[in-house]
Parts: C-alpha cells; structure tokens; sequence
C-alpha cells in the first residue's frame, strides 16, 4: 500500500539543545537503510519545524502516516530506530514514548495565530510556508487593496503592539501615512529582553517568513521603501533563519525592486542588538541603528514623526508584525472576534517558573489568569500551593493567587498594578520569597538602566540597596515607606519605559505581600525560608538517626557527631548552604 | 510668535522654543543641570521637569518644544518632591567634599543641594570609586564627581567636533570616558571643563589657586591670534589662576587650548617687557622710542642704498584684520614693495 508519510523533528533553540540536530540525523541514516529505503522513501518527506512551544518535552517529533498524525516526546538518536522500524515501517505507534493527555491538555485551551505555522513549517523552506497560505496576504494587500484600505482592516482588527505597551498597530501606521517625509523607515523591533522571555525568538526562528510578510504588507501601509529588524545578537539561530528568509524572499521578489511587480520597493536589513535591554525602547534602537551609544531620548518628536536618521519611522514589535497576514488573510473580524471588548487576537505567554508545562503559549485575550496555570501550565509543581503570578517582565507586577480570576488582557492586568508587557508569565509558589523575587527584577533593571537620566540610574540602585539589606536582615523600620517613596518619584521622574516601569514589582509586591517586607524588618524572618541570612538550620535531635549523611555533605564541617548517635550543627561555621536540609531523609534538620 | 502660559503668566514665544528656552527668556527660573542653550538638548538630569496641563506625565521642559495655548506649571509640590528626590540621588553618591573642592562656590550641584536644604540624605549607599588617570597637562578628571549630565560629551562632539570622549558602561556604573577608558589624549581646548556643573573637569594649572569667591574678574581679549575671543581673567590678588569666557560673547564662551590654558606666560621670567637692540653681539634693553628709531633708520638705509624690494615685510596671524592691514600699507605704501606676506599661509 502506498503510504504518505510525514516526520517533523523540533529545531527551535529548545530542540536543538535537547538534541535535535542528532535526531534529525539518525532519521535520516535510518530512513537510509536497506530496505526501509525502498519501503518508504518515495513518499516520505521529512523537515525541521520550529518550537511549538512546549520545550519542556523536547525533542518532539511528529509522524504524519496518511493524515494521522502522532507526537512523540522526549525523543533521543538512540530511540529513532525503533520509530522508523515499528512505526514508519511497521505501522504501528511505539505507544509508550508518545505524548500523553497532558500534551494535549497543555494545547487544547490554547488559541494560534501567531504560532499557527511554528511547529509545521520548515523555518528554513519559503515553500513550505508558502504551501501553508504563506505570502497570499501579500499578493492580496498589493494587487486588491491600497494602503489606507490596508491600514483600516489593521485598524479594524483591534490589533494593539504585542511589545508591551499596547498602542494599537492601526493608529500607528495611520499617523506613520500621514507623517511627511521624504523617505520612512518601518523597524521590527525583535530585541526581546526581559529575562525569561523567548516569544519573538521562537516566532523568528519558527516562522521567520511570517515576520517578514508582516514587515512587507506594513511597508506597502506606509510607503517605507526601507526596514531593519533589530534582533539580538544572542539569537544566533534566529537571525541565521532571518539572513535565509530574507535571501529566499528576494529570490522570489517579495523583497527589493516592484514586489510583485507593483510600484512597491521594500527592502530588509538585519542590525545586530549587542544585548543592552535599553535598545528595546524605541528611541534608544534607533541610536543603536544609527551606531550611536544605546540611550533613548526624550519624546516628542515621537518617531513617527522624526525616528530614524530623523525620517517619519515605525517600530513594531516581532509578534505584532507576525500577526498582520494572518489578519489580512482573514479578515478584521476574525481577529476582532477573539478576546475581549478593548483588547482583540491572541497573546503569546513564555510560561515560566514554579508550573508543571512550563513552555511558550498563544491563548486568546480574556483567558482567565487560573485557565493558564491549571489548565495549560497543568498547575503547581510538586502539588504546592500558587501563591503569585508575575507578569511583564522586569516592568511589570504580581498577581496574588487570591487574584487568579483576573483575565488576560491590557485593562485588566493594569487594574491589579501588573501590565501584559511582551508576555513574560512567571509562576511563584508559596516557596517564593516575594521580596527575593523584587530584588532579583531590580538587580535586572539596576543593571539594565544606560545611566542617562539621574532617578533610573541611582534610583534603580538605591531601591536594589534597601531590597538587599531586607533580605539580609539588616532592614530598618520606615524601608517599606522609604520604598515606596522613591519607586513613585523614579517612576515618575524618568526618561524612558525602563525607569518608569522599573519600581512596579516593588511597588505590587509590596501592595499584595506588604507582611512578608515586615517579617523580614521586624521580625528578622523569612516566610517562605529563601533568603539565606534569615535562615537558620538546626538539627531536631529526636529526628536524627545519626546516619552521618549530612555530615558528609557539608562543606564546611560545621556538623558533627558520632554514627548512629544525634548530630549536632555548628552555628559558628554554618553557611546555609542547605546541602544538609536536602540531603536529610529523616526531616532532622530544621529550617526557620 | 505663538501665546503660551506659564505659570499663569501669559506670554509670547517664538515657535520652536522649547518650555525652558522660554521660561529663561521670561525670567521664570527652572532648575536644570544638564541643559546649555548652546547644546542640544539631552533631557537627562530630570530636574527641569515642569506640568502641562491635559499631559498625564510630568515632561522635561529643556526638550519639549511649546504649542499655541499650552499652560505649563513649573514649580509644584509633586514637582518639588521629584527634583529634591533627585538632588538627593545625585549627592547619595558623591564624595561631598565641598570644604577642599576647588569648585565650591561655582558648583551648580552645591547651589541645588543649597536651595532644597539637603542635609541629611535618604539614600546613602555605595559610592562609585575610580582611580584618577591624569597625565596629560592641562585637565584634572575627578569621575566621581561626575553626575553624567553629558555637557562634556556634547561640547566635544557638537562644538569642537572631537569625540574624545563618551559614556561607556551602563547604569550606576556608566562614566565619561576616552576610548578604552585610556587617559585623556584630545586637543585639550577645555570646553569640557567650561561646562562642568560640578568639579569633576578642573583646569589643572587652577588647583590650589584660591578659592571662587576670592577670584576678581577681568575682561579681556585674547593675545593669541586675530580672532579676538573674549577671555575673563580669574585674578587672585594679581595673579591670573585661571580665564574662562562669557557666553554672551562673540566667541559664544568657546576658547581654544591656548586662550584656556596659555596664560602661564604672563608671569613667566623669560617674558620680554621691552625692546631688546642688539649691539656687539649682545642684546640690551631699551626704550620703545629707541627701538622704533633704529627700525626706521634702518629700513632708510637699506632702501635707499638697495632699493626697496630688498626688503620684504612677514605679518602675523596673532594680529588683528585691522593690524595686518596697516602692515601691508605700511609695506606698499611707505617702503614701496609689494614684497609682503603673511604666516599664516606657510
């Protein structure tokens, strides 16, 4: 029988780092073998695909035999043999290395438009996403529609910038159209900083040609005859799939002179982010692009009106730009018909820390905050408790698991003092030490201020100063006041975003866990038993068996005791490591 | 000319001013310490941050520019919270040694750390400590009294077109800086230390010279060349510690290396005072009428016994337009040579 057979091997980062590459091989190598060549090849095709977002079960492989698909996870070079023998060959499913319920819990409440096309086409193959309906909303928007038609079905979409701020895409284009200026520029901006953030990577390295018909159809929209993508030089894969999209794209003449041999020249140039988190705001890419030191500037002029080498230019966000021909393709009121009343389409989420399905998300806007983490992100690890959700990123806040009703859009999230941002979504449980968790953004932000303007550069400083020696201890009656002071006059006195937002996770942090900031002054306690100064061990001498465990795990000798007799810790030499805390199987050691 | 109100006080500005360039003009004083109306404006200090009304934000006045009917306000109490707040910050990490500083008096932090009463501080904490590089001759660069306002940075690449220097490093850690943080190796014309609002640019030859308040000021021209800046001398007791110009001025307060810098000359003991004549070898000091007859005898003697074109005239770019121009009629006209030439074009 004649058998169509499709194998899709995961080449994100993710992928390739659980080794991907080396999967991908021994596909190849078996698929080779005698025999099976004859069997199967005729008919098989096999590609990289980008991340699908659930990087945790790496490396994903799907085999497609006649329309019916199965996904396997965890997939090693050693266990392709027996895929290709049992499977490929034999037509039978090696059912204990496929994905289980969970994978499909993890997908069913998720909504893509965005990451439609990651995960099924070839990020490296133009005809692969032109197979899927890749480049048809630009043949659309240039022969059907003008410019202004264009910007309003943008603008009817309800589609808001997916960087952060929110403003929406429409509006923007429409003041880019009416800016004048001999020439305009049109930036995507895929300098996607904030820690634990990989949308617009996976989105690039996934489904670069999305970007760039994204870019193209926003070119047409506002008459730029040039465009950069600003990506991080710390996304080697993603800018390599770029430079390749880019090069195919031009081959077929959807970049360069009269794109589709109409009156539209558009071409694309790669800069490089040397990884100042800085360069993300628009004014600060720009000097950045122009070879200036990475600092923004004062707004106005917006750059919309003088932007790059001081011409009318447009800055959209990877996700945003991603969105636009799946919106062109479909039509405004597809896109206006998923989420809320203010806020339309879908977001995509990097699901992160204390979840059980950490991995990159699209749901539609509105999505009840609980919906993501029990059912996509499957709940808390180790069956403890939610105690707080972060979002935004270094600029954004905690939501309180009393909160966990609050749904997933720009109103509500600015309602609980947190913000979207780019989509960071980091998971906190009652292991958590919120005051730790806003030191850590602030060590970020801290580190992240260029230094131009006087409140973000020794603001962010001074607040990491407090947080630092609450967390040691050393905290003093009237810090929590002194904290959130000064947050509200950096907040209120800095030049850009960064500073602006860079106080919020201390200032949610302490609006929700304003006890935990007192245990910690006061009464020289830690609640959740995180920060190390706080700590101390001790062994409960009733508990121990005197196994001698511990003391061989101790770096620094400070327990001792003889076997099979009750331990005794040495406060003097302890260093809190906790090496003993986790090694104890008797719970013998305390920690308070 | 568009009609703004500024602190409920209407007035007329030309369009494109900015609110502080407008503010200046009409007397209403806004507290800044990175603007110079020389410089384009950078926005970074965040003091001269005023309200607009309908504006959500409080914006900085040096960068945005006024529209017809804006209603700004420029001294509030949330106002007044944000600028103490960030003269706080600034003097949370600087030495405050103004008791030995050479710029107290003169130092624009000191007056602001003055006009809001900061005593005790909030905010102390790490201070940033950098070891002084200094081997060039004529700048002192004391980095942590910096407050990054970026005049200096500015000047060099806007005015003078040098670039010696930028901010390298971010944040708390970000300092002006020559390439590869390497000691300073510019032109030296001190535009820099010109701007410096505190004392971490001095001009070296001033340490230790008296105090600001000692300095008497004196106007004067410039000896260098026929540009004619204006210089004010900085004189203690009488002796010249250091010159500086107005901004009002025709040079716009910009002087070189050597208006800035040269005036060690003046006291110097190989400086000519009068005429010296030459007479068996030796040269010997006389009055200016001796020195002018014997000129004049001379350049007689040689025209009438070789003619006047064996006699050339060199003029030099130290004199004025006016001088140089009497020079060369003198040389035409009085010896009757056309043999004159200027050394400015060798």
């Amino acid at each position: 029988m004649k058998k169509d057979i499709s194998i899709k091997v995961c080449m994100g980062t993710g992928g390739i780092a659980a080794g991907g590459v080396e999967v991908m091989s021994s596909f190849e190598k078996a698929l080779a073998g005698a025999g099976i060549k004859a069997a199967v090849q005729k008919n098989c095709s096999m590609h990289k695909v980008g991340c699908r977002g659930f990087c945790a079960r790496d490396v994903l492989v799907d085999v497609t035999i006649n329309g019916t698909k199965a996904t396997y996870q965890y997939i090693k070079a050693d266990m392709v043999e027996r895929i290709v023998a049992d499977h490929i060959v034999g037509g039978a499913p090696v059912d204990e290395w496929l994905v289980k319920d969970d994978y499909h819990t993890f997908h069913d409440k998720q909504v893509k438009v965005v990451l439609s096309d990651c995960g099924e086409v070839d990020p490296e193959d133009i005809d692969s996403y032109i197979s899927r309906g890749g480049y048809e909303a630009t043949k659309k928007v240039l022969t059907t529609m003008t410019p202004q038609e264009t910007i309003d079905v943008i603008k009817a979409s309800g589609l808001r910038g997916r960087g952060g701020a929110g403003f929406p895409t429409g509006v923007k284009w429409d003041m880019a159209i009416k800016a004048p200026g001999p020439v305009k520029y049109l930036i995507c901006n895929a300098d996607e900083g904030d820690p634990g953030a990989f949308m617009d990577r996976s989105v690039v390295e996934g489904n670069p040609h999305a970007v760039l018909e994204g870019m193209i159809i926003g070119a047409y929209a506002i008459g730029a005859p040039y465009g950069y993508v600003y990506i991080r030089a710390e996304y080697p894969l993603a800018v390599e799939r770029l430079h390749l999209a880019i090069k195919q794209a031009k081959e077929r003449g959807f970049l360069g002179k009269k794109i589709l041999g109409k009156d539209l020249d558009f071409d694309i140039k790669v800069k490089l982010g040397a990884g100042a988190f800085v360069c993300g705001e628009e004014t600060a890419l720009i000097a950045s692009i122009e070879g200036k030191r990475g600092q923004p500037r004062a707004k106005p002029p917006f750059p919309v009106q003088k932007g790059l080498w001081g011409y009318p230019t447009i800055i959209n966000n990877v996700e945003t730009l991603a969105n636009v021909p799946y919106i062109m393709r479909k039509g405004a009121a597809w896109y206006a018909g998923m989420g809320t009343e203010k806020s339309k389409g879908t977001k995509v989420f990097a699901l992160t820390g204390k979840i059980l399905n950490s991995g990159l998300i699209e749901v539609p806007m509105g999505i009840p905050l609980k919906e993501v983490i029990y059912d996509i992100g499957g709940g808390i690890e180790g069956g403890r408790k939610l105690k707080a959700v972060q979002t935004g990123g270094p600029s954004g806040g905690c939501i309180p698991s009393s909160m966990a009703d609050t749904t997933l859009d720009y109103e509500s999230l600015g309602k609980v003092g947190s913000i979207m941002g780019s989509g960071g979504m980091v998971v906190l449980d009652e292991t958590d030490c919120m005051v730790n968790i806003a030191k850590y953004f602030l060590e970020f932000t801290k580190s992240e201020s260029c230094g131009k303007c006087i409140p973000c550069r020794v603001g962010t400083k001074r607040l990491l100063e407090i947080l630092t020696r609450i967390t040691e201890g050393k905290g003093r009656e009237g810090d929590i006041d002194l904290l959130e002071t000064l947050s509200s006059d950096v907040k209120t006195s800095s030049l850009c975003g960064l500073g602006q937002s860079a106080p919020n996770p201390v200032l949610s942090t302490i609006r929700y866990y304003r006890d935990e900031y007192e245990a910690h002054i006061r009464d020289k306690r830690c609640p959740a038993g995180v920060c190390k100064d706080l700590l101390t061990y001790s062994i409960i001498a009733e508990a121990c068996k005197g196994c001698t465990a511990c003391t061989r795990v101790c770096p620094t000798g400070a327990i001792t005791g003889e076997k099979k007799k009750p331990h005794v810790l040495n406060q003097d030499l302890c260093i809190k490591c906790g090496a003993c805390f986790e090694t104890c199987k008797f719970k013998a050691i305390r920690k308070v | 000319m568009i009609k703004i109100i500024i602190n409920g006080k209407q007035i007329k500005v030309q369009p494109d001013t900015t609110i502080l360039d407008a503010a200046r003009r009409n007397d209403i004083y806004i507290p800044t310490i990175c603007d110079d109306p020389r410089l384009e404006p950078y926005g970074g200090c965040r003091l001269c941050l005023v309200q607009i009304k309908g504006m959500p934000r409080l914006v900085s006045a040096c960068t945005t520019p006024v529209t017809e009917g804006m209603e700004v306000e420029t001294t509030n109490d949330q106002i007044e919270r944000q600028r103490r707040t960030i003269v706080e910050l600034l003097l949370s990490d600087h030495p405050n040694d103004c008791m030995v500083c050479e710029k107290a008096g003169d130092c624009t932090l000191q007056e602001l750390a003055y006009f809001y009463d900061l005593r005790a501080n909030r905010f102390y904490g790490e201070r940033r400590q950098y070891t002084k590089k200094d081997l060039n001759p004529f700048i002192q660069r004391d980095m942590e009294k910096c407050i990054l306002c970026g005049k200096c940075v500015r000047v060099c690449e806007e005015v003078q077109g040098v670039g010696a220097i930028d901010i390298s490093s971010r944040g708390f850690t970000a300092k002006v800086t020559p390439p590869f943080e390497k000691d300073l190796d510019c032109e030296f014309c001190g535009q820099c230390v010109s701007l410096c609002p505190t004392g971490a640019l001095m001009g070296k030859e001033a340490l230790g010279r008296g105090r600001q308040k000692d300095v008497r000021k004196v106007e004067t021209i410039c000896p260098y060349c026929g540009c004619g800046c204006n210089l004010t001398l900085h004189v203690n007791r009488d002796e010249v510690v250091s010159v500086s110009s107005r901004p009002d001025t025709v040079n716009e307060g910009w002087l070189c290396v050597k208006g800035r810098f040269g005036y060690n000359f003046i006291k110097s003991p190989d400086r000519l005072k009068t005429p010296l004549i030459k007479k068996d070898g030796v040269f010997v000091e006389a009055s200016w009428d001796e020195a002018f007859q014997y000129v004049a005898d001379r350049l007689i003697a040689i025209k009438e016994k070789n003619g006047p074109d064996a006699i050339a005239g060199l003029s030099s770019a130290r004199c004025t337009n006016e001088e140089n121009y009497l020079f060369q009629k003198f040389i035409r006209a009085g010896i009757g040579t056309n043999n004159v030439d200027h050394c400015a074009r060798y």
